[in-house]
Parts: structure tokens; sequence; C-alpha cells
């Protein structure tokens, strides 16, 4: 009997596989064991539809159309949680999640809140929809004043990427002040580019917006290459991780670091100057940006415990199995979203634990996290003398 | 069914806005444009008909800065054509001028329906949908939140005050001012109006003669002033607060 060959178009899930294959270290989706570690360690996984181990089942049996019509992954905050445990060390968060929100955004299925976040950070380059033209007026009245490249044009050793919620939200700037107070204090010659930044763009390109990070990335690049300093620092755990991992493939490469890296590099010479006491048990959360993807465990903890009187304890979930605040991966532009889903708080989780090891005061470095955690505060009673308090402020405080 | 859509950029409120030299207008130095929020409807309400019935959907907008943006983020969406006027557009024209103006490009693509934004917060003269429709010779119905159009009719859906809403029909061709479309306006991906850029070109069309005639005239444009009888409070929220508790207890009410 004559055979004939059938034609043979791809179907969406063989197509998406084959793009997943060809990303970085892609060829690992083979080998998932489907053990189901993701799905479990997800902060969300209980209620998405297609948790990340069902997705890689979904793909592999043919039917990644089904995931397609959930809206379940953009409860993904893209904490990096299933990645790190991942026996097979599968990007599942790099490849998988951010791919899907890629697909499902190109497709125009982005809930409406996330659509205003991304429609402002094309418009004004920042999430908020802030005019840019006020970027740099949280350094009004600091002493001696901040140094503006496009303004003041003098080389400067250290540009501050200082970021959007740094910028802009009225908590955060309380932070960035704090930087500001530090760094002058050391006598650190630096400079923003004020009205000239724009946003890094990471948090968009993880949910799923690749050709918007690719032009905020470009519009930072140009006026990178305009001005002459020596390295990049930055508060932000998702400029950091731009600017170190992202930037450099769109040819825009600068030795970047963490304030706190920056800063505990200067440990002796800021030490001496930490004479006020803080009293207190702090407990610090690890940004997932900062430790689970970047390493970054260390640092953070040497500047901590080098002001006086600071007692730090651990929490449950700590370093590599840090819990989520919830803002990442567009977690910051769906709160409303999530919680129509899941009516929790993932920062809520977090601050029951910094109470449970009987914590006054817990410590963050990332912009994200005071306002998240301390509207967290708000709603749990036990957590009433809670403060929360970016590390950079502990330390400005110990200045006196 | 060729569907035009008239749009235009107004000014971003984002900005803080200062008066220019002369004392009647805007100063565009710091000026940021924006698509007229109701004429980001109209094109939505476009696209969807074109969804639902097929249709050729042309977007119109006059050429200032923003505009190319504006155009490929709308052939993005499913704009079939786009096209810039050219004309003398910087010196300020009005609505009237515009609306004479672009009747003449208008009436030769041949539309069947005409959807533009029923308001904007720059028109000083009137909103451009009636006068527009005028010079074509067409009905205008405006406050519209849905459109059918079956054959040479449309059913339109007109918003009243009180949560009224109107089912109306109406002869094509026909405008229509676009209060909201049936949904918000759809967001495209940045890379899909990057490939428009690189496979899309824009039309560019003139504007005949501008003729401003019929308008009001701006003798001065000014930030709002304090009036007599007004009490302006301290931006210091600790002085306010201080300054309002004071007024509450002059007025008798604590």
């Amino acid at each position: 009997m004559a055979t004939t060959a059938i034609s043979h178009t791809p179907s969406f899930s063989e197509t998406f596989f084959n793009s997943l294959y060809k990303g970085e270290n892609g060829e690992r989706f083979r080998t998932c064991l489907q053990c189901g570690s993701c799905s479990g360690v997800c902060p969300f996984g209980y209620l998405m539809d297609f948790p990340p181990g069902r997705m890689i089942a979904g793909l592999r049996a043919d039917e990644f159309d089904l995931v397609m019509k959930t809206d379940t992954v953009w409860m993904c905050v893209s904490c990096y949680a299933c990645a790190q445990i991942c026996p097979s060390k599968i990007p599942i968060t790099a490849g998988l999640m951010t791919r899907t929100k890629e697909e499902l955004l190109l497709a125009g299925n982005v809930p409406s809140e996330l659509q205003s976040a991304l429609e402002n950070s094309q418009r004004y380059g920042n999430p908020m929809g802030e005019s840019p033209r006020k970027r740099a007026d949280w350094t009004m009245g600091i002493q001696p004043q901040v140094t503006v490249l496009g303004r003041d044009k003098s080389p400067v050793d250290i540009l501050w990427f200082v970021g959007d919620y740094p910028s802009y939200h009225p908590r955060v700037q309380l932070v960035t002040k704090a930087l500001a107070k530090v760094l002058n204090a050391l006598g650190i010659n630096f400079g923003i580019l004020g009205p000239e930044e724009n946003s890094d763009g990471d948090t968009q390109r993880l949910a799923g917006e690749r050709g918007l990070f690719e032009m905020l990335a470009e519009k930072n690049g140009r006026m990178f290459s305009k001005y002459q300093f020596e390295r990049i620092i930055t508060s932000d755990p998702h400029a950091y991780n731009a600017l170190k991992n992202e930037y450099p493939s769109l040819g825009i490469a600068y030795p970047v670091q963490h304030y706190t890296q920056f800063l505990a590099e200067r440990i002796d010479q800021l030490k001496p100057l930490l004479k006020q006491e803080v009293k207190a048990a702090v407990t610090y959360h690890d940004p997932c940006y900062l430790g689970r993807v970047n390493g970054i465990f260390n640092e953070p903890r040497i500047l901590l415990e080098a002001i006086p009187g600071l007692n730090l304890v651990e929490m449950a979930h700590n370093q590599t199995t840090s819990l989520c605040c919830g803002g990442g991966g567009g977690g910051m532009w769906l709160d409303g979203f999530q919680w129509e889903k899941a009516h929790a708080r993932l920062s809520e989780w977090r601050v029951h634990e910094a109470v449970d090891v009987g914590a006054n005061i817990l410590a963050v470095a990332c912009p994200y996290e005071p306002p998240r955690f301390e509207d967290a505060v708000k709603t749990i009673p036990q957590a009433s003398q809670l403060m929360v308090k970016d590390i950079v402020e502990l330390i400005a405080e110990a200045l006196g | 069914m060729n569907i035009i859509v008239p749009v235009k950029l107004v000014p971003d409120l984002v900005e803080e806005f200062s008066i220019d030299t002369s004392g009647t207008a805007l100063d565009t130095a710091w000026l940021r444009m924006i698509i007229n929020e109701f004429d980001d409807h109209a094109i939505e309400q476009a696209i969807l008909l074109k969804e639902r019935t097929g249709a050729l959907v042309t977007i119109l907008s006059t050429n200032v800065e923003g505009v190319d943006d504006l155009l490929f983020a709308a052939a993005a969406k499913g704009a079939d054509k786009i096209i810039k006027l050219n004309g003398d557009i910087e010196s300020g024209i009005n609505n009237h001028a515009l609306a004479r103006a672009m009747a003449t490009i208008i009436r030769d693509l041949k539309p069947d329906l005409i959807l533009t934004g029923v308001q904007a917060h720059n028109d000083l003269d009137g909103s451009i949908g009636p006068q527009l429709a005028e010079y074509l010779g067409m009905p205008y119905i405006g406050y519209i939140s849905g459109v059918n159009v079956s054959g040479d009719k449309a059913i339109v859906r007109k918003e009243y005050p009180g949560g009224l809403i109107g089912e109306m029909q109406v002869s094509l061709p026909a405008l229509l001012g676009i209060q909201a479309a049936e949904q918000p306006p759809r967001y495209v991906a940045i890379s899909k109006v990057r490939q428009m850029m690189k496979t899309v070109s824009i039309e560019e069309l003139e504007l005949s003669t501008l003729d401003s005639s019929g308008a009001p005239i701006v003798n001065r444009m000014f930030q709002p002033e304090t009036g007599e009888r007004a009490t302006m409070l301290s931006e210091n929220a600790d002085e306010a607060a201080n300054q309002l508790i004071n007024i509450f207890k002059d007025l008798g009410t604590l």
C-alpha cells in the first residue's frame, strides 16, 4: 500500500517550544522530571490554572494553547523561586514564564492595570506616569547639591542610576535622600542623569514587554555614553539586574554595583562614622533580584552588622529561600488583579515572618519594598510595632 | 466599508503649563503632546468595527511633533492607512480652519463612516465633529459609546445624562463623535509598533488654505487667579491644616 507524506504545520506548542529551546539553557526544558518542586515553591502556584510544572507538561503534550487561554500566568511575580529549586536547572522564570507573558501581550491579552504601567513607561519613561521633568525633584534642598549630569557637565566617579520609585515615590524618596546623605558623608563624587534617566525597563521585560525594555535600555544607553564616569551604582536590584545581566547584550556595558556592594567595599571608612546606636532587633528581607538572582547575600548583612546596637535576626525564609514581596515581574502593577485572584498579599506573609522572629525593624534593600511591606504592616494587627526601613536609612540614622 | 478617523494630539496634562509672552496661548517650549483621549477611543471603535464587519480604516492627523508615533501605533492596532496632514499648523490653527481644510481631503477619501473623538480639552472654538459634518453635508451624532453597521445604516448608542442610553439609526455616510469605544483602547506591544515603523509608510497630504474665520479670538490666557472671595491655602500641609481649622472655627462649624 502506498503511503503519502502528511504535510505538517507546526502547532503553537511546537513553535513556542522551539523558541524556548533556542534560548539560554533552553535544552534543559527537555530534562524536566515533572517533580513538581517549581509549582510547589511558587508563591501563587496553588491558584494558577497551570503552575510552572503543568505548563511544561502542557508544552510536551502539545497542549500549550490551553495554557494561553488562562490568565493565571499574570500571577507570576518573576521571583525565581521555581528556577532556584529546579533540580534540572531549567530556566523557568527567564524562559518559560517571561516568554509566555510575551506571547500573551503580543496577542493583546494584558490586564488593564499592567497596560497603563506599560503605556506610562513608554510615554514618560516611568511606570507611574509622572512628568520626566520632575525626575530629579527629590534632590531639592539637599546639600551639597546633587550633580545632575546634563546640567553640570563635570566628570564624576560614580553615576548613580536612581530608578523610578526612588525618584518619584514619596516613601522611597526618603531612602533615596538617605543614600545621598551616606554618599556625601563618604565624600563620593557622584552624579545622576535626572530628567535624562529612563526606567531601567527590567520589570517591564519580565512582564512580557521585551520591545519596551529594549527601547528604554537604548535611551539609557545613549545617555550613559554622553557622560564620563567610572561605574554605575543603584539602589534598585531590578535596575542592577538589567544593567549587569541584560544591557550588555544590547551593547550597553558598564561596571555596575548595587549600593550595598559599593558601601560594603568601603566598610572600613564607613564604620567609624556610624556613631549613633540603632537599638533594635532587625531582620533582613533578601530582595529576589539582589539575592536569589544575583547572589548578593553577604554585603547587606555586613552593612547591618556594622551599625552599633543593632541585633540581626534571620527569618525562616532567608537568602536563597527568601519570600517575594510580590512586586516583581509586573506584580507591582497588578495588585488589583492579583488580589482578585488570591485575596492574599505576598508581602503579608513576609511581615508575619518578621513578627514571628521578634523583629522591631524589617530591613530591605529594594525600592519596591518599603511601600509594599508598610501596606502589609497596616493590615496585620500583630505587626503594629514593626517598622520597615531600607538598610541605607538605618545607616543614615547611625551617621547621626 | 471605508472608515475615516481624524484624530489630534493635545497638550499632555502631566506637565505644568505656562503662558507664552503674547499672553494668548500656551508656551509650547515644554509642551508634551498626547493623543486626545476621545480620539483614542474613536480609533478603538473603528478597529472593533473592522474586526466585526470588515472595513478599511484610515487614520488622519495633522503633522505636529509626535504624530508619527501616534500613526504607527494606530497601524499596529490594525489601521490600514495612516495619513499626516501638512500645512501651516505651527501658527496655531483652530477647529474652524481645520474642519474646512479637512473636509476637502476627507471628501476625496469617500468615507462611509467618520469616527472622531467627541471633544478635546483644547477645543476653544467648539469640537471638530459637528463642524466637519456641516462642511461635508453629513448627519452628525455625538456622545456615542457603541456602533453597529448593517448595510447603509448604522445603529449607534448615545449617552445621555443620568445614565440613559439612546439607540438610534443613522444613514451612511455619517459622522459620529465618539465618547467611548465598546472596550478600552487596546495595548499594542512596542515590538509591533517598531515593526510598523519598518514596514508601513505614512502618506502625506497638504491642507489647503487655512481659514480660521468664525472662531472666537483669544484676548488673554491666564493661570487661575485668586478671586476676591477666595482664600488660598498654604502649600505647606501643616500650615494649610491650621488655616482650615481657623476657617472652620470662624464659620462656626468647629
